[in-house]
Order: structure tokens, then C-alpha cells, then sequence
């Protein structure tokens, strides 16, 4: 594999761009790896390129069952935060945070990382006292944080309503000035492309159907491209977790739920951050291309279709012009959908099974994007030692039963309030 | 939208509607000192891809909590009744 370079810029420049490599091999499977991970999403190509480069184990096989950047890695809204509370989030989510920091050289590909700051907008003095706990949490733990009033939120993001006539009038804002966005699927790509450098077989349009098991252990998948067996199965397909673990006999607290996404037509630049808002749920920013990518609500009931309602997309741009009065005449380009797995607690799945041989990555709620280096690493390091790295100990199966919930959202083990 | 035929008051767009979860989870007897058969019961989903038997409450209609048969995949419904019924 040829790396990414000035150079290499310069070089195929030179000779009219017609000699640049497809950017991962396209493998056939071979009959046994020593890992097969179910699922070519974000997290399941970081951890086959963690197990890779630092545990050293390369017969691997990342099974996608489409095509590499089509299911929720490039669906979601690319922000990337580390503005989380509770014990066990704020640490990993800070994790993930680091990595990303030195994603685009690690895997010599440029993934757009760009920190422009994301800033949560509070309505009310109280909202803004949580506000300010949760920032003396990140702060304790290492995280920047800061506490803006209504005059510097003002300064920061003009474009804000402001007026005497706001539904709910700006108060102040928490703001972490480490956030931002990412191209979503240059994070696939550059994942695919470094595993595959390592050796690993990535194979698209190969769906796992069932599992092959010897006794009470799991061996080896059934797929649509014949047979594969396996020294250990991961399983990273979040929106189909509850599916692919029901075949390996696991019941799940998780439901899969529909999440949507929306871009307007591109327009000049105007949002310099990630504003999410305090009174609703509705959360933007603006691409590299002008538009403007935001997102809210789940449609809030259960579902396994990419296909989003309009009822949600009206509330979401309800939320949007209660906020931002000024993009109220903007049209929409698209919108999409991605299926979750959403957990009773808001928080992940990575865990040690009661299953031999098998290993779980999943409930990702809309939590996922963002995690995807540290989940990677975590769920390579479990692969390869079988144990539970520190970091995700708080993120096991049997948290539900032993009332170690990590309840962000603090409402009930409701998923689709979640 | 989905539109849901509520044996109540007619066919209407799920946006009066409330959401209840899934409609096969069995509450163990209040006496039941069995953890795990809890922990099924607030937790353990089968989350089905296809048919799903959920809870639906008609909070801008008649009130009544419905049992409504749903495809989670074309979300196409497949039968609507009352829950009270289901539960004699």
C-alpha cells in the first residue's frame, strides 16, 4: 500500500491522476481467521485495524454485509464531543476524543477532523447550574469545558434568536472548544484502507446468516459467501445487534429504533460550530460543502427501515427556527435515516458473553460515531486478551441485571425516550 | 405517518398517539422473588425485525390503550384491537 502523501499528490498530478490504487484490497474469504468481526461499520473496521497495529494479530476478516460507508458510519451527523457526566462516558468519550486528535495521522488519511467547538445552549439559570456541574466533571477529568453567559453565547453565535420574541430566551451555554465534526466516511475509508494494509480482509456483500458452533462454542460464521471459521467472533453491527444475537441464542436489552438525519441546500458560511440546543432536541452544524447538517428526535418507535417519518422531520425543523429564526426559508436537500440499537440506559454495549467465542459491541444509541476510535480500541484489546479493558468496564451485559446503569438521559429503561 | 385504525375512534395519524413498548413482555406476579424474571421484564427485548406487538395509547382520542400488530421492517399494520381485551 502505497502511502498518502504531498508527493504522492504532486507525483499522480503529474501523470493526470490515472494512477491511483484502489484504497483497500477486495478480498475473497478464506475458510478461517483467527478473529472474524460481523460488521464493516466504523467500529468494526477500527477494531480489526487496532487488532492490527497493536496486538499484532492480522488474520482477520471484516464481514460487511453491504458496501464499506453505507450503513450508520455514513448516516450520522459526524459530530464528535466529550461532554459527558457520568462515570464511566466522561472518561471513555475523552479516550475516543485523544484518538481522534491523532486519527489522520495514525491512519494516514486525511478524515477532516476539525475542532471547531460545540456549544450546548441553556434557557434557564437552573439548566445553566447543571450545565456548570457537568463542566466541573469534565474539568476534573482533564476536559475543557467553559461556561459562557448570555453576552458571550451572544458573541460566539450572532445568528441565534436574541430577540425580546424567542420561544425560549438564551440564557447561556456550555462549550467545548475541542469538539467538532469529521467526514464521516473518510473514517470508514481510512479505517478499511489501514486494516487492510495490515493484512486484513475486508469483504463487503457478504451477510453472516448463522453461526457454526462445536459444543457450547461459537467456531465460525454462515454467511452468504459460503463458510468461515473462526478462532473468535466480534460482533459490531449496531441496528442489528438484537438479530445477529438472537441466531447466537443472546437475549439483549436493546431495541433498534430509527434515527434521522437532514442537510439543507449549501449556503455560505454561517454556523462555525456545533450548536446543539437546551430547550429541544435539535442539534446542526454546517458542512465543508455549505449545508447545513442537523438533527433531533428518534421517530420513536420500534424499527429495522432506513426510512424516516415526516412528522419527526416537521418537529426537528420546528426546533430548528424556535432557535435560529434566520434558516427558516432554507430547503431542504435530503434526509435519510440509520437504525440504532438503543440501550435502556442510553449507553453502549461492550461486553464479554455468555456465549464461547463470541464478543459484543453494540447498543450504540446515537453515540456511536463519536466513539468509534476508542470502541475500536477497547473491543481490540478484548479480542485479543479476552478480558474487559478498564475503560469499557462499566459498558458490560450485566449491568442491567446488577443496576449499574450509566443513565445519562436519566429517563427510565424506556429506549425510544432515550 | 402511520395511520392507526383505533377500534375507537377511526383511522388516525399516529402523531395522537403514545408510544407504549412492546406488548408481549408478561410483568411477573408482584410476589415473584426471582431477579432474573425482573430483569426480562424491565430489559430483555425481542426486538423483532417483521411483526411487533406494541403498546399504543390514544392520548389525543379516546385514551384507551391499544394493542397494535405492526411490520418493523415496512411498517405496514397488520391488526389493531384493544389491550384490556387481550390482557381478560
Amino acid at each position: 500500500m502505497s502511502r498518502y502523501s504531498v508527493f504522492s499528490l504532486l507525483r499522480h498530478a503529474a501523470t493526470g491522476n490515472r494512477g491511483w490504487q484502489r484504497a483497500w484490497r477486495a478480498a475473497a474469504p478464506k475458510a478461517s481467521y483467527d478473529v472474524v468481526i460481523v460488521g464493516g461499520g466504523g467500529h468494526g473496521l477500527a477494531t480489526a485495524f487496532y487488532l492490527a497495529e497493536s496486538h499484532g494479530i492480522r488474520n482477520v476478516a471484516v464481514l460487511e454485509k453491504g458496501y464499506i460507508g453505507g450503513g450508520n458510519v455514513g448516516r450520522n451527523t459526524t459530530v464528535i464531543r466529550s461532554n459527558y457526566l457520568l462515570d464511566g462516558n466522561t472518561q471513555f468519550y475523552e479516550f475516543s476524543m485523544k484518538l481522534w486528535e491523532g486519527m489522520s495521522a495514525a491512519l494516514n488519511f486525511n478524515v477532516m477532523f476539525s475542532q471547531r467547538g460545540q456549544l450546548v445552549t441553556a434557557h434557564s439559570a437552573d439548566q445553566l447550574d447543571t450545565f456548570s456541574h457537568r463542566a466541573n466533571v469534565m474539568r476534573s477529568n482533564g476536559i475543557d469545558a467553559e461556561i459562557l453567559d448570555r453576552d458571550a453565547v451572544r458573541k460566539l453565535v450572532p445568528y441565534l434568536d436574541f430577540s425580546d420574541t424567542a420561544r425560549f430566551p438564551i440564557h447561556g451555554a456550555i462549550f467545548q472548544g475541542r469538539a467538532g465534526t469529521a467526514r464521516h466516511d473518510a473514517v470508514a475509508w481510512g479505517y478499511a484502507r489501514a486494516a487492510s494494509g495490515h493484512g486484513v480482509d475486508i469483504i463487503e456483500g457478504c451477510e453472516v446468516t448463522d453461526f457454526v458452533r462445536q459444543g457450547d462454542r461459537i467456531v465460525g460464521v454462515e454467511t452468504t459467501r459460503g463458510r468461515i471459521g473462526a478462532g473468535k467472533v466480534g460482533l459490531a453491527v449496531a441496528g442489528h445487534t438484537s438479530v445477529l444475537a438472537q441466531k447466537a441464542g443472546l437475549e439483549l436489552p436493546i431495541e433498534s429504533h430509527l434515527l434521522q438525519a437532514f442537510v439543507t441546500e449549501p449556503i455560505k458560511p454561517l454556523v462555525d460550530h456545533v450548536v446543539a440546543y437546551g430547550a429541544d432536541h435539535f442539534y446542526l452544524s454546517q458542512s465543508d460543502k455549505g449545508g447545513l447538517v442537523f438533527g433531533g428526535n428518534l421517530d420513536g418507535y420500534n424499527s429495522y427501515s432506513q426510512r424516516g417519518n415526516t412528522g419527526v422531520l416537521r418537529e426537528v425543523c420546528e426546533a430548528a427556527i424556535a432557535l435560529m429564526p434566520n434558516i427558516s426559508r432554507l430547503r431542504l436537500l435530503r434526509h435519510w435515516g440509520g437504525i440504532m440499537d438503543m440501550t435502556p440506559d442510553a449507553s453502549p454495549i461492550i461486553s464479554l458473553t455468555p456465549v464461547d467465542g463470541l464478543y459484543l459491541n453494540g447498543g450504540w444509541c446515537y453515540g456511536g460515531f463519536k466513539a468509534t476510535p476508542a470502541s475500536g480500541w477497547c473491543f481490540a484489546e478484548m479480542l485479543a486478551t479476552g478480558e474487559t479493558p478498564a475503560l469499557v468496564r462499566g459498558y458490560g451485559l450485566g449491568r442491567f441485571r446488577s443496576g449499574h446503569m450509566i443513565d445519562e438521559a436519566g429517563a427510565g429503561p424506556f429506549a425510544w425516550l432515550q | 405517518m402511520l395511520r392507526i385504525d383505533c377500534p375507537c375512534c377511526g383511522t388516525r395519524d399516529h402523531s395522537e398517539f403514545r408510544y407504549g413498548g412492546d406488548a408481549t413482555v408478561e410483568r411477573p406476579a408482584c410476589d415473584n422473588p426471582d431477579l432474573d424474571a425482573w430483569y426480562r421484564y424491565v430489559y430483555v427485548r425481542p426486538n423483532p425485525k417483521g411483526l411487533h406487538r406494541e403498546y399504543w395509547q390514544h392520548v389525543l382520542g379516546c385514551r384507551q390503550w391499544l394493542v397494535v400488530e405492526r411490520d418493523t421492517v415496512t411498517h405496514s399494520i397488520h391488526s389493531v384491537s384493544f389491550s384490556r381485551r387481550q390482557r381478560a
